[in-house]
């Protein structure tokens, strides 16, 4: 416990303060708190805006109209490299592409990769940590090693290996991307379940006769639920960077979808002579990173019940 | 007395601190080193020693959290330490713990009621219609109120969480209940509630307790017979009245004489230990509590004390009643 | 007069409200006395010692009333005044000692890097000085265990440490937040007796914070009993033991299981439990568990009263009181 100055009766003093009052379910505190992070809010706001772009577009796709002024993969010679004027507002590319069609349409790539990919990595490096953590002594030697064992190779470098292994794709992208990032969910979990493991509740839960897999889904995952979606937030935004690295190789999505990354990698040869094709790939990258950053840090100080009091 | 309830018989647990290279343990922390005792139904048994001499890792052993690294547990003529984890979990109903600190042992993301019912599904002790009731039957029994059902731990005080935890170890109706500590978080004003209440369910569910406590006069109150505990060590086991009026181990004499006495016209005369506990790393071959005795003479440095019945029921473990 | 305090409020605004955790209380303490404050957790008895101090935290803030230290106003010193009293002049311990000493400091340095920011000497005397405060206090072999870092102590021993350093600039006050709580009986049986050794020795005051009326009868001088931010009952010890008069203090007298009582009673309990502090009842905070309530209790708030020395803030000894006792 943490003492020092503020002694024990002072705790409870707060606490007495606060037993009374409603309960508050956890969502709606989380919401409370994270209103008054501006940062956040802007976060959130950003993100939903993508969010609705991407689907928006997806359905539009499904539906067989079009909603985007052009066509994203239509390609026209004969328009190649407009600059940014009213018709083209971000110009057109190389193969005589709409720019802002194709900025929109990369959109709804850039997040499913985003959230599939975390989606990958969240499961499975939850599941080895819990166990890792819980179970401790050989097992937890053994996956931790491999962890530290991928986690010595530089990220893009292993995905670039899993990608040789897996061959090109949007498809295989994501799952390369998943699979990079698995240790630091296996850590952030097992280094939790480590200090959460020696609460008496969780040995309450042992001795009224619990099974060890309910003990980790039912007392401990949802007391450490809060790092992990702090930590899935940031993820997904590491998660869009590596998609947009890979495409920009060349090994990610492949043409003719509009990935931002692959936009990038691309138009680099034409940084001199139509520069708009890079400047508005990277700045949507930019946006979306910065987003989900603020998101997970506001989320951070969300959770923390030590600002909360406050 | 009564039929025997649960027997330890040599029970030792040591934690490995360090291995060398090769995985070999150089030093071993003796937690609990060879105590054997034993509990008859209805009664109640306090355990009384400092921190660190071993009485929560004793109860931890009994309620299955640690495995012990030698000895036997016989509970109701079965010896548990036999069976396979499987087997023993099946004991688990029978031997339940409440926990020390009010704050630490409940879930914080479960409303009470929700603690309170988790043992009787899990052990499908009744059919998933009766539960609901049965919870409330349970909270009324700890003086606790139905619309609190719903609510989280920490829109509880200390006092209430305690009760909490006491209703959760209640649900599975055990036979045998370790308590540990059960109110030295509390404040003074609460703790008698809560000693008020363990004294009330003892006799209404015919329960039997392990009472475990560094507070002697709160163990006092509650036990039938105090079992002292030094180092990893059993060095003193009585009925109370015996224990407290005739203490015979020089540590419970000097433990005995520590209690401040609330009356300040009544000042006695004072045994103060020299030093600390040692360590229970790598302890001395001798008496555990040589080092700090005021009455050591030569054969406690060498041999360890048996402990030994020197009148009827009271059972010292030293030298100087051999 | 070494210490006085006059009319102290201390509140924490929270988000919820405003909490009086220290309401309009007074009380001195003289050269060389122990004076021990005794409460439940949120009886407001910490937040004093830390007012006292000038180690609040937010959200608590002074809002009212004087604290004199040899007729100086402590409320009206800069900081750099504070800095020269704390530590020197006052000193504390703290309840938990394994976290009140930095872990990564040797003992010796932590005394000395004290000694010397208080008193002009040399290094090498401060270090001298370290070794003798550590040896008065009990510590086996000071020279070489000045250079132990603390994880390589008890806690008894930390204490102790602990104790050596709010000495070691030879205060006039020293203000022990629950020094043994942390502490098994036979250590919490040493610490008290070096305290009780060290007031003779240095003729200091003590102001004792503690839960455990055991420790209080054992140690003190004269007591204060608080409950919720108020003082209810003020007497010397002997007077206070032999004849408690506020309603709170008969209970938690009561409560207690004794060590020389053979009876197989059961407790007294005061019943119910201490009340939220943001909805203190109107009257009396006690009335509401008292088993002696009155009318008037639950409506007015009773002033502490003086009967031959003793003070309580109780109805029950208010004249006014008498025709509804009467009735009862």
């Amino acid at each position: 416990m943490e003492k020092g100055y503020s002694s024990n009766s002072d705790e409870n003093l707060i606490q007495a303060a606060d037993y009374v009052e409603k309960p508050e379910s956890q969502l709606k505190e989380m919401w409370e708190t994270l209103k008054q992070n501006k940062a956040a809010v802007v976060g959130l706001f950003i993100i939903g805006l993508l969010a609705l772009i991407a689907l928006v577009v997806w359905g539009s796709e499904l539906l067989g109209k079009q909603i985007l002024p052009y066509d994203p993969n239509y390609s026209d010679m004969t328009q190649s490299f407009i600059w940014p004027n009213a018709e083209h507002w971000f110009g057109t590319d190389q193969l005589g592409r709409d720019m802002f069609s194709r900025i929109l349409d990369g959109t709804k790539i850039s997040l499913f990769v985003g959230v599939a990919a975390v989606a990958i990595s969240l499961s499975i490096g939850v599941m080895l940590g819990a166990i890792a953590g819980y179970r401790g002594g050989r097992t937890d030697a053994l996956i931790m090693r491999i962890m530290d064992m991928m986690l010595a190779i530089p990220s893009i470098l292993l995905a670039i290996a899993f990608m040789a292994a897996l061959g090109k794709g949007l498809d295989k992208a994501v799952i390369a991307i998943g699979l990079v990032s698995i240790p630091e969910y296996a850590r952030i979990v097992r280094g939790s379940i480590l200090s959460v493991k020696e609460n008496d509740y969780v040995q309450a839960a042992k001795v009224i006769g619990n099974r060890d897999s309910r003990i980790i889904f039912k007392h401990i995952l949802p007391n450490i639920i809060s790092l992990i979606v702090v930590r899935a937030t940031l993820g997904i935004s590491t998660a869009v960077l590596d998609t947009a690295a890979l495409g920009f190789l060349g090994l990610g999505v492949q043409p003719p979808y509009a990935e931002w990354g692959d936009m990038l990698g691309r138009a680099r040869g034409f940084i001199f002579t139509a520069p708009y094709t890079l400047i508005f790939p990277g700045i949507a990258i930019t946006i979306i990173v910065l987003a989900f950053n603020l998101l997970g840090d506001g989320l951070r100080d969300a959770l923390d019940p030590k600002s909360r009091i406050k | 007395m009564n039929e025997v309830l649960m027997k330890v018989q040599d029970l030792s647990k040591h934690f490995t601190m360090e291995t060398d290279w090769f995985g070999k343990p150089v030093s071993i922390l003796k937690a609990v080193d060879e105590v054997s005792f034993s509990i008859a139904k209805g009664e109640a048994f306090g355990l009384v020693g400092e921190s660190g001499c071993g009485k929560t890792t004793l109860g931890k052993i009994l309620v299955n959290l640690y495995s012990p690294t030698n000895g036997k547990i016989f509970f109701a003529g079965k010896e548990l330490t036999v069976l396979n984890e499987k087997q023993r979990r099946s004991y688990c109903k029978d031997i339940q713990m409440i926990f020390q600190d009010p704050y630490a042992s409940l879930n914080p993301r479960m409303t009470v009621g929700d603690i309170i019912a988790e043992p009787i599904i899990i052990n499908h002790l009744l059919p998933m219609s009766e539960v609901e009731e049965r919870v409330i039957y349970l909270l009324n029994c700890v003086g606790l109120a139905r619309h609190q059902r719903n609510r989280y731990p920490h829109e509880f005080s200390g006092g209430q969480r305690q009760r909490v935890g006491i209703a959760r170890a209640l649900a599975v109706e055990p036979k045998l209940i370790v308590c540990d500590e059960p109110v030295s978080a509390l404040d003074v004003s609460i703790q008698a509630q809560v000693l008020n209440l363990l004294d009330d369910l003892k006799a209404e569910f015919g329960l039997t307790y392990l009472f475990i406590a560094h507070g002697l006069n709160v163990v006092k109150h509650i036990s039938d017979r105090v079992g002292v505990m030094y180092l990893g060590k059993l060095v003193e086991i009585a009925p109370k009245k015996e224990l407290y009026a005739n203490p015979l181990h020089p540590y419970t004499q000097a433990l005995l004489s520590a209690i401040p006495i609330i009356n300040p016209e009544k000042k006695k005369e004072r045994i103060i230990l020299k030093g600390d506990v040692p360590s229970p790393i790598n302890p001395p071959a001798g008496c555990r509590f040589c080092s700090r005795c005021f009455k050591e003479f030569e054969p406690c440095q060498l041999n360890s004390p048996e402990l030994k019945e020197v009148s009827p029921n009271h059972w010292v473990a030293c030298h100087l009643f051999e | 007069m070494l210490l006085e305090v006059k009319n102290l409020r201390t509140e924490f605004k929270l988000k919820r409200g405003t909490v009086r955790a220290v309401d309009d209380i007074s009380f001195s303490i003289d050269k060389g006395e122990i004076l021990a404050i005794v409460g439940e957790s949120g009886s407001g008895k910490s937040v004093t010692s830390l007012s006292i101090m000038g180690l609040l935290q937010n959200p608590g803030r002074i809002v009212g009333g004087e604290i004199l230290f040899n007729s100086q106003n402590l409320l009206k010193m800069s900081q750099k005044e504070l800095q020269k009293i704390r530590g020197n002049k006052i000193s504390m311990i703290f309840q938990e000692p394994m976290t009140s000493l930095n872990p990564v400091w040797r003992i010796k340095d932590q005394i000395m890097e004290n000694i010397m920011t208080h008193m002009k000497i040399s290094k090498k005397d401060a270090l001298a000085r370290t070794i003798e405060m550590l040896d008065t206090v009990g510590i086996p072999s000071p020279a070489e265990r000045a250079y132990d870092y603390p994880h390589q102590m008890s806690g008894g021993m930390r204490q102790r440490v602990m104790t050596a350093m709010a000495l070691s600039c030879e205060p006039e006050l020293l203000i022990a937040d629950e020094p043994t709580t942390a502490l098994d009986v036979t250590i919490q049986a040493q610490i008290l007796e070096l305290l009780y050794r060290m007031r003779e020795k240095f003729h200091m005051a003590v102001l004792l914070i503690t839960h455990d009326l055991g420790v209080v009868s054992e140690a003190a001088d004269r007591v204060i009993v608080m409950y919720c931010g108020k003082i209810v009952e003020e007497a010397d010890v002997k007077s206070l033991f032999a004849q408690p008069l506020h309603p709170y203090t008969v209970g938690l007298m009561r409560s207690i299981p004794q060590i020389d009582d053979d009876s197989d009673q059961r407790l007294y309990m005061i019943k119910g439990m201490v009340p939220n502090p943001l909805h203190m009842p109107p009257g009396c905070p006690f009335s509401d568990r008292c088993d002696s309530c009155l009318e008037r209790c639950t409506k007015d708030m009773p002033e502490l009263q003086e009967i031959d020395g003793h003070k309580v803030r109780c109805f029950l000894y208010d004249k006014a009181s008498e025709g509804e006792l009467s009735t009862k």
